[in-house]
């Protein structure tokens, strides 16, 4: 039974890293760059729902659309202001970018709001689910973050393979010149998933802070750059795949918390990633690509 | 040609001269300072972790200038060079004179930073761009969350490690605990010196950029530039890379074993990912590529805080700010072709005023 619960709370977690995770993947197949502020976007997400739930006693699915709107502008605002002018530039140097961009976003939150840990009260008002006669409990924050991945994944996946700009999207990631020539509007496009990205981003704050109760401007940083490692993980680009990835990751993270060692479950996560790259570099459920010269 | 050559290395010799003129020149003012008493207690205790940081600038500058790879895990190899010259340190400073204490530290972090390199490397620069970046973190954060969670004992039947706690390495009566988990090491002496630091900085640049400008760094900054064609000129591309990687940890390492040495206690968490980011922001400023731009970064950002103490809290905020717009004016595409236009205009406009001379 303590195996089946360390499961489902893996599935938690792993669903929050496959929401994160699916931001990463859809700006790194699509503008071929790795967005380090991602998970910073996560914190202001988590400030905002914080700020108008918990202080100001919103009504918490107008909270979340609120913290939706306001990533949503703030990722496209990054991707004007600090990606747009390097496109064309080395993948190190929008590399560097991202970090500054990351960096900042951190600064300016402790800066406004301070480095002090917020008591983040769940948005979620389900009561726990008790089964097999209270021998096993499932909380009610797993319940909604495991079925708001699984259909925050089913309407993207719709939304890639069923409308105009999902198609110009495929179109982007494959082959931006030719898209390009095609009359696709790249930098709309590129905005668009900016836009999308941040906004799930908004929502993953929110379920990652319910389930994990306090808030610094730091929070993000951690959980974000293991979402990439499951968006990598799950072979990036793919949409599925960050979702397996997410998922297979939060269940190991807490099985070997539970099993292995607090202290050693970050090192066990990354150990995971650096396999996986070197064994598949493509991941999971990645396409395999071939180097022109 | 064989003037031309002669020209170059006499070129490269003169840029030599004037990186090591810059670090003894900045070497005699401080000792003057110091000696008028004109330094304040904090910015004389700034000078050991400036050494440390200007010798980490240059080292990651290898990688990231030089190689053309971004590691965002360097703190990791500081961590290792600075736990091992430590313990070495520690255990040797009974009987013999203490500078030969200090050599034999500093050789062991170098030692151990270079061995970690050799067994990070070897994976790592099998993958490239960000996939190479974001492993150099794992292994970065992998490092640290090790060494946060190591005991490390040692009695007469040998040395005992546990990743639990310190009971559980079952040491005997006599027996001492060296690395006490995440409280890491403590009670050290103090030994590092702002004249060592100084030798161990000019060190460090004479070896990087011997090695630069050797055959070995030329068959580096090739690959930098392009792999494939460096490759079928029959230019080993893994061998170069993990020279470079290595020569790089090391010199972390070295950096560590100084930093360490500074301090009565060491903790792992101090190297943390946000020193990896910091010392890259020192390459970034510097300028990447350009080692005595890193020493001058390293100096004066590290000093710059204590200098000017209101500004601490914007610190970072200003270093991220000064990140973004220091890669899109010097990396982005729009930008180089505008200064193009713009030199090429002041040229143009220049050549049309000796003509009316």
């Amino acid at each position: 039974m303590q195996f089946l619960e360390q499961l489902i709370n893996g599935l938690s977690l792993g669903s929050v890293y496959a929401l994160i995770a699916l931001g990463y993947t859809m700006v790194y197949g699509i503008a071929k760059m790795l967005n380090f502020a991602h998970g910073d976007i996560i914190m202001v997400g988590s400030y905002v729902v914080f700020f108008t739930f918990a202080r100001s006693g919103m009504n918490p699915v107008l909270s979340i659309l609120i913290a939706m709107a306001v990533c949503l502008i703030l990722g496209v605002l990054i991707e004007r202001v600090a990606y747009k002018p390097l496109r064309g530039a080395s993948s190190l140097a929008v590399l560097i970018t991202a970090i500054g961009v990351s960096y900042l976003l951190e600064q300016v939150a402790q800066l406004a709001w301070s480095s002090n840990p917020k008591t983040f009260k769940s948005v979620v008002t389900m009561p726990p689910v008790s089964i097999a006669g209270g021998a096993l409990v499932i909380s009610g924050e797993t319940i909604v973050t495991v079925l708001v991945c699984i259909l925050i994944m089913v309407a993207l996946m719709w939304f890639v393979n069923n409308t105009k700009s999902g198609h110009a999207m495929q179109a982007v990631s494959e082959d931006r010149g030719a898209a390009q020539l095609m009359g696709i509007n790249v930098n709309a496009t590129i905005s668009l998933t900016f836009a999308i990205g941040s906004a799930l981003a908004a929502v993953a704050g929110a379920l990652l802070n319910s389930s994990f109760a306090t808030l610094t401007p730091l929070t993000g940083a951690m959980p974000g750059i293991k979402a990439f490692t499951a968006a990598v993980f799950g072979g990036i680009g793919s949409i599925p795949g960050a979702f397996v990835g997410g998922i297979l990751l939060g269940i190991i993270e807490n099985l070997s918390k539970a099993y292995i060692s607090t202290q050693l479950s970050d090192a066990i996560v990354f150990l995971v990633l650096i396999i996986v790259l070197l064994v598949k570099p493509t991941g999971l459920l990645g396409k395999k690509i071939n180097v022109k010269v | 040609m064989k003037t031309a050559r002669a020209s170059k290395s006499k070129q490269v010799s003169h840029s030599y001269l004037i990186t090591f003129g810059i670090v003894i020149a900045f070497y005699i003012i401080i000792q003057i300072m110091s000696g008028r008493g004109v330094l304040t207690s904090s910015l004389e205790g700034q000078l050991i972790p400036m050494c440390a940081y200007a010798i980490m600038a240059v080292s990651l500058n290898l990688t990231v200038g030089i190689l053309g790879e971004l590691s965002l895990g360097h703190a990791g190899f500081m961590s290792v060079g600075a736990f091992a010259g430590v313990l070495v340190y520690m255990n040797m400073s009974s009987g013999i004179p203490s500078w030969c204490a200090m050599f034999f530290a500093i050789l062991a972090g170098a030692l151990a930073a270079g061995i970690f390199g050799l067994l990070v490397g070897i994976p790592v620069l099998r993958l490239s761009g960000d996939y190479l970046a974001i492993v150099t973190l794992a292994f970065g954060e992998i490092i640290k969350n090790l060494l946060n969670a190591m005991y490390l004992g040692a009695d007469s039947s040998g040395l005992h490690v546990s990743f639990k706690d310190a009971a559980s390495m079952h040491l005997s009566a006599n027996g001492k605990v060296l690395i006490n988990g995440a409280l890491g090491i403590t009670g050290i002496r103090k030994s590092s010196t702002f004249t060592l630091g100084i030798i161990l900085l000019i060190i460090t640049l004479a070896v990087i950029l011997n090695f630069i400008h050797s055959r070995a760094g030329r068959a580096v900054m090739s690959i930098r530039d392009n792999e494939i064609a460096a490759q079928s000129i029959g230019i080993d591309a893994t061998k170069y890379k993990l020279m470079a990687f290595i020569l790089s940890a090391v010199f972390a390492g070295i950096a560590g074993v100084l930093y360490a040495l500074n301090y009565s206690a060491l903790v792992a968490t101090k190297f943390n990912y946000n020193t990896s980011i910091q010392v890259l922001v020192f390459v970034v400023l510097g300028g990447m590529g350009n080692i005595t731009g890193s020493v001058i970064a390293a100096a004066v950002l590290t000093v710059l805080p204590e200098v000017l103490r209101v500004a601490n809290n914007y610190r970072m905020l200003i270093y991220s700010i000064v990140l973004i717009a220091m890669m899109i004016i010097n990396q982005g595409p729009g930008m180089i072709a505008w200064r193009k236009r713009f030199v090429a205009k002041v040229k143009a406009n220049h050549s049309d005023g000796k003509e009316v001379e």
